[in-house]
């Protein structure tokens, strides 16, 4: 079904509009919103009473089977970290291209950022087992005198996912300090409380301008390369390694690729709901949407390319345990996670070549969903399918994630949600300021005309 | 007290009229004044017409310090407690890139909003204000003395101002 855009969005807002529209969206959550959040947190629950089974009992609550000692978590922490990453490529790198669109749309991806990789450093942490000593990821001055392993790309990660976490909360903040003092002005009661402290001051100052435009501009600069960087680190936990189905060059931009395609996908399954919810159809318009779903298509693509090359090379090297493990990815035990990768993210984004469904709303919502199902699929073939059939016939093993596993899993996207749902009743979801940005202020020439 | 010295206080609806009342205040003289605007803006920012913000030398001395931290904490902590693994040099500067690249980042991105908080603070001036200017207006206050008040208003209102404030 096609959507067409409604008559308002021919109506240009004004400056007032936009803080009033805005502004309307928080606080007073309907009877929905709290059916909803209670639903999210007794899933929250389920996922907090499964980690604290395991760390009473152990990881052998997991499924773990030699030799796939890394399962459904490892795979949820790279699925998350994933989901992270077209925030900030919609926030930073395409603010460096100066592309007008993303002004109402960059919010929503660019708190769907900081929850994901909230989500996806937890991950670590609950995959090591015992979880009290997960500060020794991190090189601290200790009586044994000993240091990480700054060689390992395990190590490399504590600090590019960490860096990010940072990175990316900062970037958050820092957008979001004029809105608030913009909202400031019109909140009553205990949020006029919470914004006066949360604006910083803010005034719109001349001077505050000119500090803010530059230091904007180069927190993007730092974070266009990190983006790059944090999912190629990822990929090399498994690319240096020798296992088959891993020890590929191309991981690297296969990663990034994926990450940002699996982002974008989450970017419209939030924004679909969203954007009904909140009345947002005058800011976040249809084109906004097409032109995600171009995004989507590209990183699709690659991806997809990605796929076809893997298979390729594993053809190509003439190495039989390559060519085993792609064949086992294909027909083996397996079979049904490879194809349902295959399926999601290979074939179902090609629909949007068609015009009619990138301008589809629904249509995107569902493909988007497919994107979501797909990437943790890609990340559980790569990982656990990879570790199952290595060299040796008598080490080969089957995985099962356990109940445990799934339940963490499920708390993983309640907590995620959690966050988000918070976040969207307490501050603006659609940048006021960057909005404004793009509406030409009145001029008194044209007044007298 | 108003915490701000007295002055004249005036809200802006269009933006040209804005920019001849900043010009025409700089031909009388006055450099002192501030703006406020609920979104920065290029033609205001040009018609100020203030130096490029220092921050960016914040953000410079950040990175090259994340850059140096990087690769003395990895080297020295490799030489602290010597681990051979996979054939590599004790100290290897390859992989320690990584740790480097992460620093220079993290560093970075504190230094710029160091150096934001830092000029922001240091440049601000105090200032009459209203809650308008962070919604749809532009505002300009004028700090000068009592004798100098009606000439200010004046060129406030022949320019376009909305609303002329007196603010004591």
């Amino acid at each position: 079904m096609a959507t067409t855009a409604p008559p308002e969005q021919s109506t240009r807002p004004t400056y007032a509009d936009v803080t009033r529209d805005v502004f309307g969206t928080l606080g007073n959550p309907s009877k929905t919103y709290y059916i909803l959040f209670g639903f999210i947190l007794s899933v929250l629950a389920l996922g907090l009473i499964a980690l604290l089974y395991q760390i009473r009992y152990g990881l052998g609550v997991a499924g773990y089977t030699p030799p796939v000692m890394w399962g459904a978590y490892i795979t949820t922490f790279v699925f998350w970290v994933g989901i992270a990453h077209s925030g900030t490529l919609i926030s930073a790198i395409l603010f460096l291209f100066r592309s007008a669109w993303r002004t109402a749309v960059y919010r929503t991806a660019e708190a769907m950022t900081v929850f994901a990789v909230l989500t996806a450093g937890l991950f670590p942490l609950i995959h090591v087992g015992r979880i009290w000593y997960a500060y020794w990821l991190f090189p601290y001055p200790n009586q044994r005198m000993l240091w990480v392993n700054f060689k390992s790309p395990l190590v490399f990660d504590v600090f590019a996912v960490s860096t990010y976490l940072i990175v990316s909360t900062l970037f958050l903040i820092v957008g979001l300090i004029p809105d608030i003092a913009a909202i400031r002005e019109k909140a009553t009661g205990w949020r006029k409380k919470l914004y006066t402290v949360t604006a910083l001051g803010w005034r719109g100052t001349d001077q505050q301008w000119r500090h803010y435009s530059k230091a904007y501009l180069y927190m993007a600069a730092l974070a266009t390369p990190l983006v790059l960087s944090v999912h190629s680190v990822v990929s090399w936990d498994f690319a240096v390694s020798i296992v088959p189905g891993w020890h590929a060059t191309i991981f690297a931009p296969y990663f990034v690729a994926g990450a940002i395609y699996s982002g974008v996908a989450m970017v419209i399954t939030l924004m679909v709901p969203l954007r009904k919810a909140f009345k947002m159809e005058r800011y976040i318009t249809v084109d906004h949407f097409e032109n995600l779903s171009k995004l989507l298509l590209l990183t699709g693509m690659i991806v997809f390319y990605a796929y076809v090359i893997e298979y390729f090379m594993a053809w190509y090297s003439g190495n039989p345990f390559e060519q085993q493990s792609f064949w086992n990815r294909a027909f083996g035990d397996y079979w049904w996670a490879t194809w349902t990768m295959i399926v999601c993210n290979g074939f179902l984004p090609l629909f949007l070549f068609f015009k009619k469904i990138r301008r589809s709303i629904p249509a995107l919502f569902v493909l988007s969903l497919f994107v979501n199902l797909g990437m943790w699929f890609e990340r559980f073939v790569i990982i656990v399918v990879s570790l199952s059939f290595e060299y040796v016939p008598y080490a080969m093993g089957h995985y099962t994630p356990s109940w445990v596993e799934f339940s963490i899993l499920a708390g993983s996207f309640a907590w995620f949600f959690m966050w988000f749902l918070l976040f969207a009743k307490n501050f603006p979801m659609v940048s006021i300021t960057e909005v404004k940005e793009i509406i030409p202020l009145p001029r008194k020439q044209e007044a007298h005309r | 007290m108003s915490g701000h010295p007295g002055g004249i206080l005036a809200a802006f609806k269009h933006i040209d009229a804005a920019i001849k009342a900043i010009h025409d205040l700089k031909d009388m003289g006055y450099r002192d004044f501030t703006v406020f605007s609920p979104t920065p803006l290029l033609e205001l920012e040009e018609a100020i017409g203030h130096k490029v913000s220092p921050v960016r030398r914040w953000t410079l001395i950040g990175a090259l310090t994340g850059v140096a931290s990087g690769f003395a904490m990895t080297l020295w902590m490799s030489a602290d407690w010597p681990l051979a693994v996979g054939g590599k040099p004790i100290g290897s500067t390859i992989p320690y890139v990584v740790f480097a690249f992460e620093l220079m980042v993290l560093f970075g991105a504190i230094a710029t909003l160091t150096g934001l908080a830092f000029h922001s603070w240091r440049n601000a001036k105090p200032a009459a204000f209203d809650g308008r200017f962070t919604d749809d207006m532009i505002g300009i206050f004028v700090p000068c003395v009592e004798d100098r008040r009606d000439a200010v208003k004046d060129l406030m209102e022949t320019t376009g101002a909305e609303e002329v404030r007196v603010e004591a």
